[in-house]
């Protein structure tokens, strides 16, 4: 059934136009006003001013790889991390510690270990799945390179931007 | 038969069914580490222990029937470990009452007291029962609170194997399956109490040729295997059920593959064939395929062409030959599609049954697993004509006429200089060599067809004992190889033959259309076990099936 | 040599340079600059920022620095313009070639063409500069004061009228010779817009002619020099009964020629031809790089033009009170000559912000709204409102 919606009655201003213009224009007005003395807030202007001082301390940035207090790295190759990797931007090699280095109880470590930040979704779920404390998402966000290449992190990128993690555990050590 | 009430039911098993395999048949799994079936039970890690009872005897040595007019059960009030049980008529069982749990608990928790916990490392991670178990059956946490015993890390057992003693719980699968399988009893345990492990006995290494299905057997990873040691996580192997071609066995395996590599070849259960073991030498034998010298192009003289012209260029040599100037040396080594569309093409080159043949390999058979023909399918060779009655025999009649000059076009399968024939006097004749790595006779082709590995490719095979079995593809081959059959069916078609096999499939259906030995049959009917052919003697030399 | 002689040399040389100045120094940086402030001004209105980034990349130079204007983003309409310039300049297959290269230019030259007739300021007299100058190469360069304006004809205002409606012309064929439906669309909008408003502007334009009694845009200018500016009529210090009564109709003209100006220039709220939301760009749809840039430049020299012609006709053109004109000669008439140059494009150029403020305020009106706009009320004003003019001057 037609539903008839009735027209409103205007008054002859309204008719004419001219004086909502007029208000519409005073209206604009104001908030050209208002921006030009800088009372409006607006967004962040990102490269001069930055998130970093108020990033919250569970931030997901970039993974990165840690070392111990004695500059062991922790990653044992048992490539848990690339297993749930959703977007698979893990790529680890496995390969065993020679015998004559110090820390070769721990007998396995990461050849190789590539993220590619392409392709990372900073879900932290590597952080969360590592049984040995080794991968970490720190605050890093403006990731950028020009190549693909240059967006895979290799281990000791991954190192450098890591840095050194005090644990519990010193699986190298014979005496524990 | 006897009854048996398992978990409240009753049911039957013939005379001599241990208990836990009864349960296991009853759908009612219990742990077990020690006990293996192909092996002795010494009964030693008590993990399968469950609640027994016998029928209750009354003053007359009669079974006191119960109310509901069956026997009641007088339970033995401590648990028994079922593997070392054999069921007896009235005998009861318990398995998941709250007692076995406990006790399955409690021995969870006393193997885990020494056990380093180092799964990240460990390469059994992912197929390890005392993860798996732990799991199901232990605690969540470790009430153990003093120092764990140290034992020796990575020793080296043998060439193939390494121990990880923190690792082991002491089961004895390998130091039974050495003594009892291997025939080489060379593991033992020294040493007591919780410092107690396995070692090879003094002056003795684990160097027999099935030393690595210890590594197979052993439910935790304190015995790896030291090619695969540290390569790849097991839950990333793709794993594809296929068939050993380094024998005429044909062991059912499975390949490990990822991202078409492959990392581990294991043997997978058919106790028609191989039952649950393998050769080392077998299993260790697939590095070659992904070999950086495999040939993956086309070559004319060695210069690299596409495949239209290779295959052009291969029919030119044909067609400008007489039939009598043309020989095959085929392999036995091929699947039974291959041999077909093989036959067929000398059909079409009308070349006759004596310049025909494939390359026997013999040696001495080991009296477990290993027959003494090393070619994996001879009996489908023989079946299917492209071989001689005795593999071989037409080889030095080919020598003789490449000698002579009688032959000038030689299509190669096999190294044509392991067949009796010299460099120097293949590289008078034109070669046509269908093959995937350098060889001495690759290297004087005049076309060289690039073709697939066992592992690329799909087809069947007969063993010795005419079962036939079925190869599956486990990784893809390299750059622009192709499978042998494919090859074949080119060259078949550029010389006018037919152009109707456009699968394997199809090749399958054309062959079991001319020989009533694959009557019914086509390749998913093989099924991952293989089935038996019926055989005249004269095609297959039956051996005994080990188990 | 008479024949070389006879030839106006100093005519041509003053027009040539009358020309590049007001084209390539005036009014196209003026065209890039309204782009750039059209987006600013949108942005404030709409509390945002705006382009505030794009500044001159002088480390390409081998400099050490960018360089960034104070308020950011002046180097916008440079890289806009390079942008335009690399390109690729798309043909599609399926469009008219010859109106499809036709139109651009079409729409681009009539704009430029109407400059002709505006007197963009007063005298100017370099005279006191031109003699020595000549005398260092022993000729007689002093001819006196030149006229600001590049063609001086008594029928300004319809020389303009008849080049701008040519403009239509390019809209047409764009819309025609694109092959498309949307700028088909967009082209058949603007012709009946543009022929139904031109009307509404070229009556509401009498009154001015009537009170003037010329039709030559420099005979108003020194007419409202004279008597004060049309809209405020006390600008020249006097304020008469006449000029009272006259500024009814006048104020009435200037809103009906100013409506008529933002059809004309197919701007918000009238910008039917091109409206986005259903016509994805209009007739310019299937245009690229300079192409369509030329579309763009031609609307928005249009926009300075019309802008330029409504300060001639109601603003007084180049006059600010108490300035006199650059006509007394030497070096202070040179500087007053200026000023009144530098008057007129400032009265422009707040008219170009009206234009964008406009435009960032009004919503666009609907089809049948538009043309019943034109045809009902304003025309029928802008004709009544002519003898409402006549009727005041014959009675005053």
């Amino acid at each position: 059934m037609a539903y008839i919606v009735p027209r409103p009655k205007l008054t002859f201003a309204e008719k004419m136009y001219l004086p909502s213009i007029v208000a519409g224009m005073a209206i604009t007005f104001k908030h050209l006003k208002r921006m030009l003395k800088g009372e409006t807030k607006v967004v962040m202007q990102y490269p001069e001013e930055k998130w970093d001082s108020n990033m919250p301390e569970h931030y997901r940035g970039a993974p990165t790889l840690v070392k111990d207090d004695h500059g062991r790295e922790r990653c044992v190759a048992c490539q848990l991390c690339e297993f749930i990797c959703p977007p698979r931007a893990i790529t680890i090699s496995p390969g065993e510690i020679p015998a004559e280095n110090k820390f070769a109880k721990v007998e396995k470590y990461p050849v190789e270990f590539k993220i590619d930040m392409i392709r990372c979704i900073y879900c932290g779920m590597c952080e969360e799945v590592c049984p040995e404390q080794a991968i970490f998402l720190r605050k890093d966000y403006a990731i950028t390179g020009t190549s693909r290449a240059e967006m895979v992190n290799d281990k000791e990128k991954l190192y450098e931007m890591g840095g050194v993690f005090d644990g519990l555990i010193h699986k190298w050590n014979p005496k524990k | 038969m006897l009854n048996v009430q398992i978990d409240g039911v009753w049911l039957q098993f013939p005379k001599g069914t241990r208990l836990i395999e009864a349960c296991s048949q009853a759908q009612k799994f219990i742990p077990r580490y020690c006990y293996h079936p192909k092996l002795t039970a010494p009964g030693n890690c008590r993990m399968c222990l469950i609640e027994l009872g016998m029928p209750k005897m009354g003053p007359d040595r009669k079974p006191v029937v119960g109310p509901d007019g069956k026997p009641e059960i007088g339970w033995i009030p401590r648990p028994q470990i079922s593997c070392a049980q054999d069921v007896a008529e009235g005998m009861a069982v318990r398995t998941d009452s709250p007692m076995v749990q406990e006790c399955r608990q409690g021995v969870m928790e006393f193997l885990l007291i020494n056990h380093p916990l180092d799964c990240p490392i460990c390469d059994q991670a992912g197929e390890c029962r005392l993860q798996e178990f732990s799991v199901e059956y232990g605690n969540s946490s470790s009430r153990f609170l003093e120092r764990k015993v140290k034992k020796p890390k990575n020793i080296e057992l043998g060439p193939r194997v390494t121990l990880d003693a923190e690792r082991c719980v002491l089961c004895s699968r390998c130091i039974r399956f050495m003594k009892e399988v291997a025939n080489d009893d060379v593991l033992g345990f020294v040493d007591r109490g919780s410092f107690s492990t396995i070692a090879c006995h003094p002056e003795r290494v684990l160097d027999s040729n099935y030393s690595l299905n210890t590594v197979d057997i052993c439910p935790v990873g304190a015995l790896t295997s030291s090619d695969f040691r540290f390569k790849m996580r097991v839950w990333f192997l793709k794993e594809t059920k296929t068939i050993d071609v380094n024998d005429g066995l044909g062991s059912n395996i499975t390949v490990g593959s990822r991202e078409n590599v492959i990392y581990r070849i294991t043997p997978r259960e058919n106790n028609d064939v191989n039952g649950v073991w393998l050769p080392d030498s077998h299993r260790l034998n697939f590095k070659y395929v992904g070999a950086s010298n495999r040939f993956k192009l086309p070559q004319i003289k060695a210069q690299p062409v596409d495949w239209r012209t290779a295959i052009a260029v291969a029919a030119e040599i044909l067609k400008a030959h007489s039939s009598e100037s043309i020989a095959m040396i085929a392999s036995a080594r091929m699947t039974n599609e291959e041999l077909f569309v093989a036959r067929l093409l000398a059909h079409q080159l009308n070349i006759a049954p004596e310049r025909l043949d494939v390359l026997p390999r013999t040696g001495e058979p080991d009296g477990i697993l290993i027959p003494a023909d090393r070619n994996s399918n001879t009996t489908g060779a023989k079946l299917l004509g492209v071989s001689a009655s005795e593999p071989g025999s037409h080889l030095p009649g080919i020598a003789q006429g490449v000698r002579s000059g009688a032959i000038k076009v030689l299509i190669c399968f096999e190294d044509a200089t392991k067949c009796g024939m010299t460099a120097e006097e293949l590289s008078k004749i034109a070669l046509i060599v269908i093959d995937i790595l350098p060889n001495a006779t690759s290297a004087l082709a005049s076309v060289l067809l690039p073709s697939s590995a066992w592992v690329e490719k799909r087809g069947s095979l007969i063993n010795i004992n005419g079962r036939l079995q079925r190869i599956n593809r486990a990784v893809q081959p390299p750059d622009q190889a192709r499978d042998d059959w494919e090859i074949l069916r080119d060259l078949l078609t550029a010389l006018g033959g037919t152009n109707s096999l456009n699968s394997i499939e199809e090749v399958f259906k054309l062959m079991a259309g001319e020989h009533a030995e694959f009557a019914g049959l086509s390749l998913s009917k093989i099924g991952d076990l293989g089935v038996p052919l019926s055989l005249t003697p004269a095609t297959a030399t039956l051996q005994e099936a080990a188990n | 040599m008479d024949f070389i002689h006879s030839i106006p040399w100093f005519l041509i040389f003053a027009s040539l340079a009358k020309t590049i100045f007001i084209i390539f120094l005036v009014v196209l940086p003026m065209v890039s600059y309204t782009v750039y402030a059209e987006r600013r001004v949108s942005a404030l209105i709409q509390d945002r920022v705006g382009p505030n980034r794009t500044g001159f990349p002088l480390t390409l130079l081998g400099f050490k620095k960018d360089f960034s204007p104070f308020l950011g983003g002046l180097g916008q309409p440079v890289a806009d313009a390079v942008k335009f310039l690399l390109k690729e300049d798309f043909t599609p297959g399926h469009v008219n070639k010859p109106y499809f290269w036709l139109a651009p230019a079409l729409a681009m030259m009539p704009a430029l063409i109407t400059l002709a007739a505006i007197p963009f300021g007063s005298v100017l007299d370099l005279d006191f500069l031109l003699i020595p100058l000549g005398h260092l190469f022993g000729a007689e360069w002093g001819h006196g004061p030149v006229k600001m304006i590049i063609s001086d004809m008594n029928v300004g205002l319809l020389f303009m009228f008849a080049i701008s409606s040519v403009s239509v012309y390019g809209i047409v064929l764009a819309g025609w010779s694109s092959n498309s439906k949307y700028p088909f669309l967009g082209g058949i909008r603007s012709t009946s817009q543009m022929i139904s408003y031109e009307l509404c502007m070229g009556l509401s334009a009498v009154p001015v002619l009537l009170v003037a009694s010329s039709s030559g845009l420099s005979s108003i200018v020194n007419y409202q020099v004279a008597h004060g500016w049309l809209l405020l009529p006390f600008t020249d210090g006097s304020l008469t009964l006449r000029e009272i009564l006259l500024w009814i109709p006048i104020a009435i003209a200037f809103v009906t020629f100013t409506i008529s100006m933002f059809a004309e220039t197919n701007r918000l709220p009238f910008d039917l031809p091109e409206s986005e939301t259903e016509l994805v760009a209009g007739y310019h749809t299937e245009y690229s790089s300079m192409k369509f840039a030329l579309f763009f430049l031609g609307e928005y020299t249009a926009m300075i033009a019309g802008s330029a012609l409504i300060v001639v006709l109601f603003f007084g053109g180049w006059h600010l009170p108490f300035i006199p004109d650059g006509s007394r000669g030497g070096f202070w008439g040179a500087i007053f000559g200026f000023v009144n140059i530098t008057a007129f494009f400032a009265k422009v150029a707040m008219l170009l912000v009206v234009f964008i403020w406009v435009r960032w305020t009004l919503p666009r009106f609907r089809y049948d709204q538009l043309m019943k706009l034109g045809w009902l009320y304003l025309f029928e004003i802008a004709l009544a409102n002519i003898f409402l003019t006549a009727g005041i001057l014959a009675f005053t």
